[in-house]
């Protein structure tokens, strides 16, 4: 068929030979990849900065002018906003999936080039308008990252006007251009695998991504829908979810719709997104600790159909995030037992890495660090949430601290221990040098600590029931006056590990231009990405043939083998084998 | 692990052996061009877009406090002193399942190598959903004029019929223009003869999307208008 003929013939593309088509306007997924990134790192930074102010705040109540209570409540709403939406979402998924997609099934690049170069286009657009809503008058919405009505679009609330507008059309435009990319991903993993590619021998990467994928283009409609009627009740004074309110007096025109109705809409696409970010994450660090372990993942199909699995059941957990909200207690039954069982396919993954490290060559690489240090925070994050799934439990510590210190460690710190990991790993592929070991290890071990001087402690103040989202606690009789001194040790530990990113940048930004060059498959991995012709891969990735795919991609530390990794496009007459008493027999069987 | 499922049966059985051998195969899961899957999965995921709408519209049904306008009394038309409850509805929906009907024919001519006849059938499907958007148009001018419904507020009861009825109308409205205009711009291809030797993939592509949004009509037709 023609379709597929497009995908084997070199002489079909069409090199670009201006810097204008080659690095702005390219159609090439590498560079869009580069482009989510960047513009992703850079609003996550943006975020940072915000979370900093918050816990300056927090941490040191009244000693500093610029904070007031509306920029606080600013801050916070734009800090997750940003984290969740702008950058991990569009890091995993725009940035990795983008970049790891073709190369690591074979192709040359996604099958619609245009298409996934204007999703990048308009997901600069959606963060150019999420930007703005810092600079109109009331500045950005502080209606809390989940943007409830009514409150959201109430005068009282920071940003009711101008900010809550353009939040939600920026998130709608984001939506766009997601829908735009993850088109493209599906297709690409579906139709343009490699000879030999079968779905059953991609790399737990590729799963993950596909995956979450698949669930952003089913739940990112519940969040344009709400966004577009949010916009119709703040606007043009409709009421699908504005009850008849009374504000500072007045009655206000609104009656008959359901707050609740958003609650669940906006559920409906939060739960799935969570595993949004997750099942990317999931998925790099799989194929981070097999090559570094020098062992195959554990347990293959078991790791893809748990993936499978936790992507149906987030359809059908959504309701567990409003327990307080009022509901019949059949459904919290229901919301609280599916919970639980989401719970078995990710346990599962759990033991699955662990047995994956367990008696391998472990190498204590960067990203390996980041990696093992992603078992820790994401076990200990996935554990409180089996309590907070629980109805009874969840009850009393609902919008307290202990919330803020699990959604933090399960999908803040976890992913983000992912996304570095993944970032030192691929450095090499997508720049062909080597990172600075020695700033990579300091940059793990202050994160790492120093998140957990940061959100342990957050428990414990989540237990003494200190609320979230709260500007001041002083005159509050429960909260002990320790509380304090522990927020204010949170704020130093959090400044400092906003600080040590500056390694990060700096280690990215220095080795690009002074890293040791990188040979070829630095790591010894068996995955498609590595066996391009060249470092980093040119436009088109394979050169005059594409590469032809003979086995899975966890070929590790084969008995007899010469080498202790046999790539995905090694027949079986091309890999070296020893004989019994472990001399060179030479190549074929 | 090595070369097994490399190449593709040239004969598939239907049924769970097909779906077996599709889904274990290398290269491509579905026997089809790659735009043909895109447009489904955009299928698809248009299809929560307007189940949510749905949902949305039947929830605030439910929450809202005054009672639901009788749709049969608000949709009707007096036509020579007779009145007639849902007549430009079911003219309109006669119209756009007449040019699913024509999309079908089009795709057809496509394959058969008819170009000609195929970007007549095309250019009559744009233009009865052309004329389904015109008789929207009356439709929605006759509510905001004569009848004096808003978004945020009617005369004849709860202001969430308005609402739903102007937002969700109004979705698929979009839809509608959307398609047409996609399908002038392919019909135009087809005459120009740009899918000689390409392959007339295209024309069913656009076709799929034309049935979906055919489809969905008929979804808010019996969710707004007979309910």
């Amino acid at each position: 068929m023609a379709h597929i003929a497009i995908a084997d013939q070199v002489s079909d593309l069409h090199d670009p030979d201006t810097f204008i088509t080659k690095y702005i306007w390219s159609q090439d997924h590498k560079v869009i990849a580069i482009q989510y990134g960047c513009t992703a790192i850079f609003v996550g930074l943006v975020a940072l900065v915000l979370s900093g102010m918050m816990r300056l705040q927090l941490g040191f109540p009244d000693a500093f002018d610029f904070i007031n209570p509306s920029a606080y409540l600013q801050f916070v709403t734009m800090h997750g906003m940003i984290m969740v939406i702008y950058l991990l979402t569009a890091l995993l998924l725009g940035g990795f999936g983008n970049y790891l997609i073709p190369l690591m099934i074979g192709a040359r690049d996604m099958v619609f080039p245009y298409l996934n170069m204007l999703s990048y286009w308009t997901y600069l657009l959606a963060v150019l308008v999420l930007l703005a809503s810092f600079f109109v008058p009331g500045g950005s919405t502080g209606a809390g990252w989940t943007l409830y009505p009514p409150q959201a679009i109430l005068q009282g609330t920071p940003g009711y006007d101008w900010g809550i507008i353009l939040m939600l059309v920026s998130l709608a435009i984001f939506i766009v251009a997601f829908t735009m990319g993850g088109l493209n991903y599906v297709t690409t993993v579906l139709q343009a695998r490699t000879h030999g590619m079968t779905l059953m021998r991609m790399p737990l990467t590729i799963w993950g991504i596909f995956t979450a994928t698949v669930l952003g283009l089913l739940a990112f409609p519940a969040l344009l829908v709400s966004a577009i009627m949010m916009l119709l009740d703040k606007t043009i004074g409709t009421s699908f979810f504005m009850p008849a309110i009374l504000s500072m007096g007045e009655q206000l025109d609104y009656s008959g719709g359901s707050p609740i109705l958003f609650q669940h809409l906006f559920w409906f696409f939060g739960h799935p997104e969570v595993y949004i970010v997750a099942l990317p994450a999931f998925g790099m660090v799989s194929d981070v600790l097999a090559v570094h372990a020098r062992k195959n993942i554990f347990g293959y199909r078991m790791m893809v159909w748990a993936i499978v699995a936790i992507g149906g059941l987030s359809f059908i957990v959504w309701a567990h995030h409003m327990y307080v909200s009022g509901m019949n207690p059949a459904f919290g039954f229901f919301f609280a037992t599916t919970t639980l069982i989401i719970a078995v396919p990710t346990a599962i993954k759990v033991y699955n890495w662990v047995l994956t490290l367990w008696r391998g060559n472990i190498h204590l690489t960067v990203p390996m660090l980041f990696a093992i240090g992603f078992i820790f925070t994401f076990t200990h994050g996935g554990l409180t949430g089996l309590f907070l799934g629980n109805v009874v439990v969840d009850l009393p510590l609902s919008d307290t601290y202990f919330v803020v210190a699990h959604f933090h460690m399960v999908m803040g710190v976890s992913p983000v221990m992912v996304l570095f990991a993944a970032i030192y790993h691929w450095y090499p592929l997508m720049t062909g040098r080597m990172f600075n070991k020695t700033l990579g290890q300091w940059h793990f071990w202050l994160t790492f600590l120093g998140t957990y001087a940061i959100y342990l402690p957050m428990h414990y103040l989540g237990f003494l029931g200190v609320p979230r989202r709260y500007y001041a606690m002083s005159g509050t009789d429960f909260i002990p006056d320790s509380a304090q001194a522990l927020n204010a040790s949170i704020t130093v530990s959090a400044i400092i590990v906003g600080v040590v990113q500056i390694l990060f940048i700096i280690n990215v930004i220095w080795s690009l231009r002074y890293g040791r060059k990188a040979h070829k498959n630095p790591w010894c991995a068996t995955s498609l990405e590595w066996q391009t012709p060249d470092l980093p891969p040119k436009h088109g990735n394979w050169g005059a043939q594409l590469p032809r795919v003979y086995r899975w991609a966890y070929d590790f530390s084969v008995p007899n083998a010469k080498h202790d990794f046999i790539p995905q496009n090694f027949s079986q007459d091309e890999v070296e084998w020893l004989d019994e008493s472990g001399r060179h027999k030479g190549i074929g069987e | 692990m090595a070369n097994s499922g490399e190449e593709k049966a040239e004969y598939v059985e239907p049924g769970m052996p097909g779906l077996v051998s599709d889904w274990s195969a290398d290269k491509q899961t579905f026997d089809v061009p790659w735009g043909k899957l895109m447009m489904w999965l955009f299928l698809l995921s248009d299809t929560f877009v307007f189940s949510i709408f749905l949902t949305g519209y039947m929830n605030v049904r439910m929450s809202t406090t005054v009672a639901w306008p009788n749709p049969s009394e608000v949709f009707a038309l007096e036509v020579a002193g007779t009145h007639f409850p849902l007549l430009l509805i079911a003219i309109m929906t006669f119209v756009l399942i007449t040019s699913s009907g024509t999309m079908a024919m089009a795709v057809n001519a496509g394959y058969n190598g008819n170009r000609q006849l195929a970007f007549k059938l095309m250019l009559a499907t744009a233009l009865l959903g052309a004329s389904f958007v015109g008789m929207q148009a009356f439709e929605w001018t006759k509510l905001i004029v004569d009848e004096g419904v808003r978004p945020w507020a009617n005369p004849m009861g709860a202001a969430q019929f308005g609402s739903s009825f102007f937002m969700i109308t109004g979705f698929h409205g979009l839809h509608v223009s959307a398609g047409v205009i996609y399908l002038l711009v392919v019909a135009n291809k087809v005459r120009r003869g740009d899918y000689e030797g390409k392959g007339y993939d295209i024309v069913e592509i656009a076709g799929l999307y034309w049935h979906f949004v055919d489809l969905v009509w008929v979804f808010i037709f019996a969710f707004f208008y007979l309910w």
